[in-house]
């Protein structure tokens, strides 16, 4: 018995590792699911539905940046303050027109992510530490332009916020559209393709004539816009801006969306399906603790065991 | 600490320590030709500009060299300072500690929950409790093989959520009681310089001593410098990372308990951010964060420098502290980007 059990045990394993880094987040929506709809009581609802899928979109939108970024081999730590950033200049630009207003932020995303990306692709500083220095000076330079929490009165941008089309808030169309566009560049486009090549071996990119500074400024300067998408999209829901919290700690939450979804810290390749399902993931965790009265303390408990465990899991095809 | 005669011969031809360069000091690269004045900028610029700083706000600035002004500034940077020593070693061996903040705030409550059973158990709970938050930051990285900024961005969080277990979610605080043996011990001065200020003197002195003189220092030199190598010289890698993140969340966990301890109460929103201030502070001080080069002293020259911009930006009106986070970020990247620059250069010579 053992001598057969023992081979068959191997054989499961590296059967059993891969399998769990490309389906295993799909099991874990599952299973939450499937708690919820035996265990809460309301979670069918097509209120509770429209609930979460609201909630997860700036955790989504920003994931799906950071997903590219982690595909190159980087990281950015800085999207929670350019969240805070965008939340700060619509406030203050607010005057001019919410078009302007969301224009502008929209700009400042760009622009943190410029940097973010000059400094990383040309003066070659770490990802980590650039991302860093802006995270810091991200959020300090929002609170000197916006100190404290603003109300925010506009109509056009409380409908942008609360509003819906065909039953489906706008929030969830354009998080929706963003992914679209998403899958579309990595599947369909050659910068998709170079994103995933600098990833996989920057040096052999170089070699081989790939533009590997413009493409790591590029996916820089998209994190930074999705980031501050999602604080455009996050105020309008709020109804205020909010720059000191807004975004707080949310970056954790999208590198744990984009590792659990199967994307490899290392780089080199990127699933996007996957990506979408960890955002998902994380969102149906915390709120099943929180629907189960568990306090905030144990969610945070929670995930923190999650990205352990996930990264853990994918630790293992990155040695291969 | 059973690592510290552990190794063999110490210091011999170890990466970034070449040998015959007395005592095994460890000098950044082997190009020593054409790279002394970027040695000297790498080594001491950020003293240059503190001494510059201090000297430009003695002059404009009324009543900041008073030994009432400069006392504050000092126990000010205290509890930073023991936050970036621990730092300092993390990131020497290549690494980086961001559970650090949250220690310190988790420290802070567990000092005044635990304070009610007395001085020992105020200081021993917390103590165990971040020194074991730290060794498991190590062995994930270390022996699972765990890319650090992660392993110590989730226990940051799970850090703060044990904090809000304890805290009943944050509404409650603590409250250190009167008479408390310690109290006395943190909050008093010797010879006008408060006690907090002398432990960090001592913290500091014992660390330098142990990163430069010991075999321990040694093995953090080693790994920093090039981890294949030095586990191929048979320096025990896993076991001189996790002596780093233990100590770095002991350390942690020491700053919060003693900070509790002079405020008198566990506050639970101290600590947010700190992580960020000691990876600056030690960067400034010429630590370099890609790992095998940085030194003790270099870390207090950054967190008195940070202390002293922040000082200087209370000092003048209308300026909010947030303005101390643009600075600190800034500063961050221009010294990053120096040290690059100059290492680039050093690679040409």
């Amino acid at each position: 018995m053992t001598a057969i059990g023992m081979p068959a045990v191997r054989i499961d394993r590296t059967r059993v590792v891969p399998w769990l880094q490309e389906y295993g987040v799909y099991i874990g929506v599952a299973a939450l699911l499937v708690f919820n709809i035996a265990l809460t009581p309301h979670f069918l609802s097509l209120e509770n539905f429209r609930t979460q899928a609201v909630q997860v979109t700036p955790v989504l939108i920003l994931s799906l940046g950071m997903a590219l970024v982690i595909a190159t081999g980087g990281i950015d730590l800085s999207v929670g303050s350019v969240m805070a950033l965008a939340a700060a200049m619509i406030s203050l630009y607010l005057g001019y027109g919410p078009v302007v207003a969301v224009l502008v932020a929209l700009v400042a995303g760009a622009a943190a992510g410029a940097v973010n990306g000059a400094l990383v692709a040309f003066a070659g500083v770490q990802a980590i530490v650039a991302t860093l220095a802006m995270m810091i000076g991200g959020r300090g330079l929002s609170l000197v332009l916006l100190p404290q929490l603003d109300g925010i009165r506009n109509p056009a941008i409380r409908e942008l916020g609360a509003g819906d089309a065909f039953g489906v808030p706008y929030l969830v169309w354009i998080s929706a559209v963003l992914v679209a566009v998403v899958v579309f560049v990595v599947r369909r486009t050659v910068f998709g393709r170079r994103i995933v090549a600098i990833g996989g071996n920057r040096r052999a990119g170089e070699l081989s004539g790939l533009p590997v500074r413009r493409t790591l400024l590029a996916v820089y300067v998209l994190c930074g816009l999705f980031a501050a998408v999602a604080g455009v999209l996050a105020t309008a829901r709020l109804q205020a801006s909010d720059p000191n919290s807004i975004g707080r700690l949310i970056e954790l939450s999208a590198i744990t969306a984009v590792v659990v979804g199967g994307t490899p810290l290392q780089g080199g390749r990127v699933r996007i399906a996957g990506t979408v399902a960890g955002a998902v993931l994380m969102q149906l965790l915390v709120s099943t603790l929180i629907k189960h009265d568990l306090p905030p303390s144990w969610t945070q408990i929670a995930q923190t065991a999650v990205i352990i465990a996930a990264v853990y899991v994918a630790r293992e095809r990155g040695r291969k | 600490m059973t690592a510290v005669k552990s190794t063999a011969a110490p210091g011999t031809g170890l990466p970034g320590g070449p040998g015959g360069s007395g005592g095994g000091r460890p000098v950044f690269g082997s190009g020593r030709g054409g790279g002394s004045a970027a040695e000297f900028v790498q080594r001491h610029g950020a003293l240059v500009v503190l001494v510059a700083v201090l000297a430009v706000a003695a002059l404009t600035i009324d009543g900041f060299f008073s030994l009432g002004n400069l006392n504050h500034i000092a126990v000010g940077a205290a509890f930073p300072a023991i936050i970036a020593l621990g730092m300092t070693f993390v990131i020497v061996t290549g690494g980086i500690d961001l559970s650090v903040g949250t220690v310190f705030a988790l420290a802070g409550v567990l000092a005044a929950w635990a304070s009610q059973y007395g001085s020992l158990a105020a200081l021993a709970l917390p103590l165990a409790v971040c020194a074991l938050i730290g060794a498991l930051n190590g062995v994930l990285i270390a022996k699972a093989r765990l890319a650090p900024f992660i392993v110590t961005l989730a226990t940051m969080l799970g850090a703060w959520g044990l904090m809000l277990a304890v805290s009943d979610e944050g509404t409650e605080t603590y409250v250190v009681p009167d008479g408390l043996a310690i109290t006395p011990m943190v909050q008093d001065r010797f010879l006008g310089i408060g006690y907090p200020v002398l432990l960090v003197v001592v913290l500091f002195a014992i660390g330098g001593v142990a990163l430069r003189r010991t075999g321990w220092g040694q093995n953090i030199y080693a790994v920093g410098g090039n981890e294949d190598a030095a586990a191929l010289m048979g320096v025990p890698v896993a076991r001189t990372k996790i002596t780093a993140y233990t100590l770095s969340g002991l350390l942690a966990g020491l700053a919060g308990a003693l900070n509790a301890v002079w405020l008198g109460s566990g506050v639970t929103i101290f600590g947010i951010g700190i992580e960020l201030d000691a990876i600056s502070a030690v960067v400034i001080g010429g630590t370099l964060l890609a790992g095998g080069y940085g030194f003790v002293s270099g870390s207090l020259v950054g967190v008195l420098l940070l202390n002293v911009i922040q000082n200087i930006i209370n000092g003048i009106g209308g300026l909010s502290s947030a303005y101390q986070q643009v600075v600190s970020g800034s500063f961050l990247i221009v010294v990053v980007l120096a040290q690059n620059y100059l290492s680039r250069r050093r690679e040409r010579v």
